[in-house]
């Protein structure tokens, strides 16, 4: 496994291929949209799905802080699927969170899927994480004017960007961090999260001199660059 | 022979049409209360055999309430047939009402029906699904006489007619007295189609009426004029002679074999069109009022060619077609059939067709499928046993039609022929999942859609979820699709999304007759503008494209193998198969020839296994993960429908072994568990049963990012309940669907102990087309994460390292300039391509 490093705000970031930020100097983890207890609320509307997703997340980020062992966590938002998830939470998840999170300090950035603190859950809640020189929000700001400076970086979640890249076989699609030297989307971290094309306005307006996307690879990142969103004129149907 | 009742043989006499022998055989089968399928061409005047024992019963004895139940797998046939019968029953002053009921109809006028059901009702099996869930089916149907069945044949062996045949088995305890009646074009095998009618299941209580001949259809051979193409599909050199004899008839349909062959020869033959005769486009991309303002335009016989898809496969009689020209190998017998029936759609007199094979083995393929023709034979899938999918999906409809014990419902369902030998297990199982998922893990126990009761009585929950399923029944699942729409304009159609994702700004693709240029996603759809620079793209569609069938596959061979009946061929055939056989040898009738020789600083290897491209995909998937093994280095294969080719940085030796029947083992299982071709099967299974919806009460339209990926389900589900229901029907789908594997297996154990290893110094004749092909499949170790970084380092390669993602990533990012076309040249678009795309396609045609 290789991580990439990332220069935001003056700040050394690095990011896992596994779909989180890691920040050495402040050992942090962020992650972004872990859409707990997904499968749950799924059932609850009268589908079905297979009800392992909460624990298939868990293992996959218990897995990431044996590899960072991080002091802190950052999650960025969306962490449970709707107000209740917490709730829901089968007694063994339940416990497998608590252990996870024992000595740790878990920041909840709270998001539209999950507006209120999680229940029974160690942490603090928060609409967004200010550290230095970055912001820790669940959902960009757009920019105020196209010429605007920002001060710093933001890191965010919420759009679940993903990335088709063309290959000699088709193209190969994949969940994608997108950055510019200001602004970094994470990809959504659930296993039940599906993704937005990084080319839709929603999240290519966020960068209007264009971005560049790394692609989730098994053991490392694979880069490419988005074209600059189109102008505003083009693009008057965007979804909301 | 016998004689119609009046008024009705005053009707036909009026007309003077006597009636035919098996029209009369289904009035005497329904007299005796029997159920009867009638086999016919088409042009049989089939439908009104199917209606007159209703007409003639409804008015020897006029009542209200519904009498016959009509089902037909298009809404244009029901409202079509709808239309051609009014006139007869307003002829003879009938008292019979008569209407459809489809996805089409106002929802005042389904209540209306509800209330005062007409006496004869033409629908699709979706909207009887639809009239089975409701609770007044019972009394809705209670006095029903005859169900008809059209195109029974289009149905049967589909998912479609799975659902058709669970409703058909809840009518048979509804209305215990309906007699049915199946129409179906000519087939090879009626027996399957006779129990899928029937109301135990079984084909013995189904009487068989058969209409042999009419004139034999009028089949030629055209080819180009010129060079005989070595390869390609689109047949592209052979439309200036498409357009000859266009001009020379009156009304043509071309068919094609795939969307994307539409789209080229459509333009293909615009660009000769100096005459601008009115020539029309029909697939089923396109939008529905496009294809019906098409369909219109033919009926009303403004039309002089209409370049077709299957979507003009069946039903509606467009009465003026006198020429049909299948472009392209016709790939099956009794496709072939259905399709030249569509031109004079008269019984006694011949159909005229024109074959234009485009390349080659496709002329052999044409002159095979000639020969069957001429000696009546046909060919056909065997039976497969219905969907568990759709089987959920009628549990639950069956449970908000009104209670049901458990018991009774697994004998009921077993009525219907493709769950005859369904399991009580499966049975169970399917229920579990749709009381409450069946997981495992009982956690959804307090969301659960069916309860029972204390007498074992499965009741639904609420009228949510009956809402729920009304919204989502139905079987057909779109791959995902996004809508192309004009910048300014209307919708023009829909494209698989993932060819939208390949695009950039800029790229040009054809689409609906037109070359569009890509500007941007709007969220809901791909926005385009007309024109455009640069050579377009086609979009072509995932599993468009038919395999050939085993039986026509066996008679290529059969040709290939025996020198007299070469003279069936054209000379520059003829020329290419002694140039093999002088060169190498001709593949024999039951071995397996393979051929290797070394090519550009490779060595090829050449099966010629004649099963089929699926078939050989697959094989060839097995075949290089032994080479891997035996240390040959594979690079790449490729699948046409004759041959499978596969390359490698060393010479294949041993080939014997490569081809040994227990590859079918553990590679293929491990194989088959990763492979695309089980998710989508997945995807489609999990729509169907309802795990993922197409529809949500009260949500008309979600947010693009909440579509829910199947993929990220089923590797979920495979890792912590590989057992699970929907697994199970997924294998079993994947396997039994899959008769490619079934293929493989037999065409390995008839080539156990024959294989002939030709070890050539070049290239053979026969090689040639399949080395020209597009579609190649690349072996690469790390499969998909080698293909990115391969093609990121493409983009490092043409960009002179302007583009270098390495470990000095953080200074590129901070501040770069952006120059987003570098990315969009890289040496890939200009290499051989990914299958699904058809680029150069007339190119290719020319590189012999």
């Amino acid at each position: 496994m290789s991580a990439a490093p990332i220069h935001l705000g003056g700040e050394r970031l690095m990011l896992d291929p596994a779909g989180v930020l890691h920040w050495p100097a402040r050992r942090t983890l962020v992650v972004a949209d872990l859409h707990l207890e997904k499968g749950s609320a799924f059932a609850a509307a009268g589908r079905f799905l297979p009800p392992y997703d909460t624990r298939e997340t868990l293992s996959r980020l218990a897995l990431l802080l044996r590899r960072w062992k991080p002091a802190r966590i950052i999650a960025l938002g969306d962490s449970f699927h709707d107000r209740h998830g917490a709730s829901r939470l089968p007694p063994p998840e339940l416990e497998a969170l608590h252990r996870m999170l024992a000595g740790l300090e878990m920041l909840w950035v709270l998001g539209n899927h999950d507006p209120e603190p999680p229940e029974g859950l160690p942490g603090q809640a928060a609409d967004e994480v200010r550290d230095g020189p970055l912001v820790f929000r669940h959902q960009a700001r757009p920019p105020a004017s196209r010429f605007s400076a920002v001060a710093g970086g933001e890191v965010s979640g919420h759009f679940h960007p993903k990335a088709t890249m063309p290959t000699r076989a088709g193209g190969i699609t994949r969940p994608c961090f997108v950055a510019d030297g200001r602004r970094l989307v994470l990809p959504a971290f659930g296993a039940y999260t599906g993704g937005l094309d990084a080319r839709d306005p929603a999240i290519a307006g966020l960068f209007p001199r264009g971005a560049r996307l790394f692609l989730l690879g098994r053991e490392r990142l694979f880069s490419m660059t988005a074209s600059p969103a189109p102008q505003p004129a083009l693009t008057g149907t965007g979804p909301g | 022979m016998g004689t119609l009742p009046e008024p009705f043989a005053a009707w036909f006499a009026r007309r003077g049409w006597t009636p035919r022998p098996h029209q009369l055989a289904l009035l005497r089968a329904a007299e005796a209360g029997r159920s009867a399928l009638l086999v016919a061409p088409t042009g049989g005047g089939k439908t009104l055999a199917g209606f007159l024992p209703s007409l003639v019963d409804l008015a020897r004895s006029p009542r209200p309430g519904l009498h016959t139940l009509y089902v037909s797998p298009l809404k244009a046939l029901a409202v079509d047939i709808a239309r051609n019968l009014t006139a007869p029953v307003e002829d003879m002053d009938l008292p019979i009402r008569i209407e459809t009921r489809t996805g089409d109809t106002p929802q005042n006028r389904r209540a209306r029906q509800r209330a005062d059901p007409p006496n004869l009702l033409l629908t699709t099996p979706e909207s009887l699904a639809l009239l089975l869930s409701q609770a007044e089916a019972g009394e809705f149907f209670a006095g029903l006489g005859a169900v008809i069945v059209d195109e029974i044949h289009a149905l049967a062996g589909t998912k479609r007619g799975d659902q058709l045949a669970l409703g058909l088995a809840r009518l048979g305890r509804l209305a215990p007295g309906a007699r049915r009646v199946g129409l179906s074009a000519t087939v090879a095998w009626p027996e399957p189609l006779q129990a899928f009618l029937s109301p135990t299941g079984e084909s013995g209580g189904v009487r068989l009426v058969q209409v042999r001949g009419g004139a034999a259809p009028d089949l030629a051979i055209s080819l180009p004029e010129g060079r005989l193409p070595w390869g390609g599909h689109m047949g592209l050199a052979s439309m200036p002679e498409v357009y000859r004899r266009i001009q020379a008839a009156r009304v043509t349909i071309v068919f094609v074999n795939t969307r994307a062959q539409a789209e080229l020869c459509f333009q293909a033959l615009w660009r000769l069109n100096e005459d601008s005769l009115s020539i029309a486009l029909h697939h089923g991309s396109l939008t529905v009022e496009q294809r019906r303002k098409v369909e219109a335009a033919m009926a009303a016989g403004k039309l002089r060619a209409v370049v077709a898809t299957a979507s003009l496969d069946l039903g509606i009689d467009w009465g003026d077609v006198d020429q049909v020209i299948q472009v392209g190998a016709p790939k099956g017998v009794a496709r072939l059939l259905q399709r030249v029936g569509r031109a004079n759609h008269r019984m006694d007199e011949p159909s005229r067709a024109i074959l234009v094979p485009a390349n080659r083995f496709e002329v052999i393929e044409c002159t095979a499928a000639l020969e069957a023709v001429r000696h009546e034979e046909l060919d056909g899938d065997p039976p497969r046993p219905g969907g568990l999918d759709v089987l959920a999906q009628h549990i639950l409809a069956m449970a908000c039609h009104a209670p049901f014990h458990p018991d009774a419902l697994y004998e009921e369902v077993r009525c219907a022929a493709p769950y005859a030998g369904l399991s009580r297990r499966d049975f169970d199982d399917v229920l579990g999942f749709v009381e409450n998922g069946g997981y495992a893990l009982r956690v959804y126990d307090r969301f659960r859609k069916l309860f029972r009761d204390a007498e074992g009585m499965v009741h639904v929950r609420d009228q949510h979820v009956a809402r729920q399923l009304r919204m989502n029944l139905g079987t057909i699942v779109e791959t995902p699709l996004l809508k192309v729409r004009l910048r300014g304009g209307p919708v023009l159609g829909e494209v698989e999304e993932w060819f939208i994702s390949t695009l950039v700004a800029g790229d040009c693709f054809i689409f609906a007759g037109q070359t569009l240029r890509f500007e941007a996603l709007d969220g809901v759809s791909a926005v385009v503008s007309r024109g455009g620079e640069g050579e377009p793209r086609v979009p072509a569609y995932a599993g468009s494209r038919m395999p050939l069938t085993t039986w026509l596959a066996a008679r290529v061979r059969e040709i290939l193998h025996d020198p007299r009946k070469w003279r069936l061929l054209p000379a520059p055939v003829q020329d290419w198969l002694r140039l093999q056989r002088r060169q190498s040898m001709l593949p024999p009738k039951d071995g397996l020839l393979i051929e290797t020789f070394p090519r550009g600083g490779r060595w090829f290897l050449v099966a010629y296994c004649f099963e089929g491209r699926l078939a050989h995909q697959t094989l060839g998937m097995l075949v290089t993960k032994r080479m891997e093994r035996a240390g040959f280095g594979p690079l790449g294969y490729l699948a046409t429908d004759y041959v499978l080719a596969a390359w490698s940085a060393f010479e294949p030796t041993g080939v014997e072994h490569l081809f040994e029947e227990d590859i079918l083992g553990e590679e293929l299982e491990e194989w088959m568990a990763e492979s695309s071709m089980l998710r989508r099967t997945f995807r489609n299974i999990a729509t169907i049963a309802g795990l993922l919806e197409k529809n949500h009460p009260g949500q008309e339209k979600r947010p693009r990012q909440m579509t829910m990926n199947a993929d990220l389900i089923y590797d979920v589900l495979r890792k912590h309940e590989p057992d699970h229901i929907l697994l199970r029907a997924t294998r079993q789908e994947a396997a039994g669907g899959l008769t490619d594997v079934a293929r493989i297996g037999l065409l390995l154990a008839r080539a156990r102990g024959r294989i002939i290893h030709k070890q050539l110094k070049r290239v053979s004749p026969l090689a040639v087309p399949a080395l020209i092909e597009e579609g190649r499949e690349w072996v690469a170790g790390g499969a998909e994460d080698a293909l990115l970084a391969e093609a990121e380092s493409l983009v490092e390669e043409v960009t002179d390292g302007a583009e270098l993602f390495s470990g000095l990533l953080a200074d590129v990012t901070e501040g770069v300039a952006i120059r987003p076309r570098d990315v969009d040249k890289p040496r890939h678009r200009e290499r051989p391509r990914h299958n699904r795309f058809i680029r150069n396609a007339p190119k290719s045609l020319g590189r012999a």
